[in-house]
């Protein structure tokens, strides 16, 4: 006994600041009668629970990981029971992955699991790990149309219930509207894109010098076909990336719409390279629209309606852009003739546009953070 | 037109490095390609002399899960190797170990001595002195109890209270043992001096085990620390190391001596293997800011995304590391401040001292700092360097 009494004393001031405890991400998405999942489970505990290091060599490889993946999904299924109004949820393994988290590399299983039926009341019985380790928490993130909910397994609270909200349809088309029109307001860099190319429409060229347009039709006739053919071009890849049929890797489309911004400015201080402004929009569109695809699979898109919420979120953003539109186009309009417009309103707007774009396609391409938000 | 020109070829030239960067970090699961790729690295091999004897252990433990004796062995050999690692998975592995006694109203004395050791870990002060207090009233001579009880009421800053805790040792364990109780709230309390001469005495026994060698030694070194004596404190701390017991509470104490005298390379080469103990990194990435190393960035969104982890599982006990990182890595005093209060109201040693009057100077708050102020004075604190925060705030105008 006397090791020990070192021991506990010197235990005091220590894992205070630790490495991480051991927590798996458990992801649940209720989709009407069945439920899909991801659990990221650490190797490490893995490797306490079932044994992954075959060669002993205290590494784990993938191919060790690979070899057992059997064992890995035989194990985390026997700790995770999922039912739905008392009707237990047979639950399938779907792939498995790795990914790093703070603390090191996480076995992922993607999973789908049956439920018989629509799902009112969702119990989670979770008991990973508890019997080796007492401290492990389970963190769980529950999505249910578009709602995110979280919660904390441990082992004093391992078995949980959830209610899920009836769902109507129309609430659902309501709720993805909303998100559409504060999407297209709140994502400044797609009003930019949009007000950029705006902003020569009341004006024409004429030797080599911007003159005031003519008739309020023909400014129309502007705005309608840039505006057009940019909705044709985003609701085209919004649809085909929230459909899973084309997929980009965030930060290049995120860039990518940086840039697009910078260079519709660029295009107003150099009006000849760009003489089809509509022809810029459509392409460019085609970019922004995997921009609204991420949010729209961040809110989760329940699979059974997913025509439905992607048409309600697509026509949220164009009721925010046309609102948009209809506040920029009158005041553009009637300012049209005064002598500031073309310099201060078309130049110096088009200048703070492409610094404003700059910044972001730098943080963005570079993943640098240049100003607090 | 050229110009513009020049300006699309860099906007494109841009993309392409960043298209670049992007295949190197993608952030969604993958599945690997290559068999050999390693992921992951355990904590020991199979062959390490550790992992044979957990394995021991653990197989005594199957045969006979309600064995008593087999159930405190490996909770103890698993409490012994958390201070190692400084990794909190062996203390869940332990009271795992524990669970069929763990929520029993009067648990035996030897699982009751464990679950205090657990509890005060996870800053569970009071509940541990409960249990603590339970031990003792069956066994007033339990030495483990009373030690343990005076280590938590010291964290309190409950010191008359920690020093009779102390004094009940006298009689019940090797001389060392009381002295090194004493000395360590001596420390603090204003009587340093002679208690580390009779400290040293005690470091020339060559009897001592090497886990109260280093005790003594790293009490030697703090203390001296804290009174200036830089020479005597690098001797102690090097007389920690040379044991070969790897300790995490070690390693953090001597990179603190580090950066307090500038010495942030030596910091960078002591714990840039550490990195996935969260105080070490923090003090590797203080090093790095103060050498103006490319690693810091990295290091630096590493740690807010492993304390935004642990606010998530809603545990406490990074409080201090959390102030420190918000006062020193991200020059936020508004947000550190509050935190470091939090943590004073529970652990008040020296360090929690220092960063609440650190994080009171840089927010310009006189009456933040004003309860270590009161400390200091109350118990006569010997610590030149908080006695130096306290006199600046004293004398700021605020």
């Amino acid at each position: 006994m006397r090791i020990l009494f070192v021991i506990a004393w010197l235990l005091l001031s220590v894992p205070a600041w630790a490495h991480k405890p051991s927590d798996s991400y458990l992801s649940l998405s209720i989709q009407d009668d069945h439920i899909e999942g991801q659990w990221d489970i650490a190797l490490r505990d893995l490797a306490d629970a079932i044994g992954l290091d075959s060669d002993g060599d205290g590494q784990l490889t993938w191919g060790e990981v690979r070899n057992k993946h059997d064992e890995i999904k035989a194990y985390a299924l026997s700790r995770l029971a999922l039912s739905a109004d008392t009707q237990t949820c047979t639950t399938q393994v779907l792939e498995q992955l790795i990914d790093h988290h703070t603390d090191g590399a996480y076995s992922v299983l993607k999973f789908r699991s049956n439920c018989d039926g629509a799902i009112e009341r969702l119990h989670v019985d979770y008991r990973l790990l508890f019997d080796i380790d007492a401290q492990h928490k389970g963190l769980l993130r529950l999505t249910q149309s578009g709602h995110i909910s979280t919660a904390i397994f441990s082992q004093e609270s391992p078995a949980q219930e959830f209610s899920v909200a009836k769902r109507s349809r129309w609430n659902e088309c309501i709720q993805f509207i909303h998100e559409g029109i504060w999407h297209i307001w709140l994502g400044f860099d797609h009003v930019l894109f949009l007000l950029a190319l705006l902003l020569p429409a009341v004006l024409v060229r004429a030797a080599d010098r911007w003159q005031a347009a003519g008739t309020f039709s023909s400014v129309c006739w502007n705005v309608v076909s840039i505006v057009t053919a940019f909705t044709v071009a985003h609701s085209l890849t919004l649809s085909l990336a929230a459909l899973d049929i084309i997929r980009l890797p965030s930060r290049l489309v995120e860039s990518t719409i940086a840039a697009s911004v910078v260079l519709a400015g660029l295009g107003n201080l150099y009006p000849m390279m760009m003489t089809r402004r509509w022809m810029i929009a459509f392409g460019f569109g085609l970019i922004h629209g995997f921009g609204f695809a991420a949010v729209l699979t961040d809110l989760g898109l329940p699979h059974d309606s997913l025509l439905l919420s992607l048409v309600s979120f697509n026509v949220g953003v164009e009721l925010g852009q046309l609102a948009i539109v209809a506040t920029f186009l009158p005041l553009a309009y009637l300012i049209r003739h005064s002598w500031s417009y073309p310099r201060l309103v078309l130049t110096g707007g088009s200048l703070a546009v492409i610094a404003i774009a700059l910044v972001w396609f730098t943080e963005r391409a570079f993943d640098l953070q240049l100003f607090p938000l | 037109m050229r110009r513009f020109r020049l300006m699309i070829i860099t906007l494109l030239l841009l993309w392409f490095m960043s298209l670049n960067q992007l295949s190197m970090a993608s952030a969604e699961p993958y599945r690997p390609t290559d068999d050999a790729q390693v992921l992951e690295r355990l904590s020991f091999k199979a062959s390490d002399p550790v992992a044979r004897q957990l394995d021991t252990l653990r197989a005594d433990l199957r045969r006979n899960p309600h064995n008593l004796e087999a159930a405190v062995k490996l909770a103890t050999r698993y409490i012994e190797q958390g201070r190692s690692e400084g990794d909190p998975r062996f203390l869940g592995q332990a009271q795992a170990v524990l669970s069929p006694w763990w929520n029993d109203l009067a648990p035996p004395i030897p699982a009751l001595l464990l679950r205090a050791t657990i509890r005060q870990n996870a800053h569970e002060f009071d509940q541990a002195l409960a249990d603590l207090d339970q031990v003792l009233i069956a066994q007033p001579s339990n030495a483990q109890a009373w030690l343990t009880k005076a280590s938590i009421l010291q964290v309190q800053s409950r010191y008359d209270e920690a020093r009779r805790a102390c004094q009940r040792l006298a009689r019940l364990a090797a001389s060392h043992v009381l002295l090194g109780c004493l000395s360590d709230l001596a420390g603090v309390t204003g009587q340093s001096a002679k208690s580390q001469e009779l400290l040293r005495q005690v470091l020339a026994d060559s009897a001592l085990s090497g886990r109260e060698r280093i005790w003594i030694a790293t009490i030697l070194a703090e203390t001296s620390a804290r009174t200036g004596a830089i020479r005597e404190a690098e001797q102690y701390f090097s007389a920690a190391f040379t044991v070969g017991i790897k300790d995490q509470y070690v390693l953090g104490a001597y990179a603190d001596f580090l950066l307090d005298h500038g010495r942030y390379r030596d910091v960078v080469s002591l714990v840039q293997q550490e990195t996935n103990a969260d105080g070490l990194l923090l003090r590797l990435a203080i090093a790095e800011q103060a050498l103006n190393l490319s690693t810091l960035q990295r290091h630096i969104s590493e740690l807010a995304a492993r304390f935004a982890v642990s606010r998530e599982r809603g545990t406490t006990v990074h409080v201090r590391e959390e102030a420190r990182f918000t006062l020193t890595l991200q020059q936020d005093a508004h947000r550190a401040l509050p935190l470091a209060q939090a943590n004073w109201n529970v652990q008040r040693e020296p360090a929690d001292a220092r960063i609440l009057l650190e994080s009171a100077l840089a927010a310009g708050s006189r009456a933040a700092a004003q309860p270590v102020i009161d400390w200091l004075k109350a118990n006569h604190v010997e610590d030149f360097r908080l006695q130096q925060l306290a006199k600046q705030i004293q004398e700021a105008a605020f």
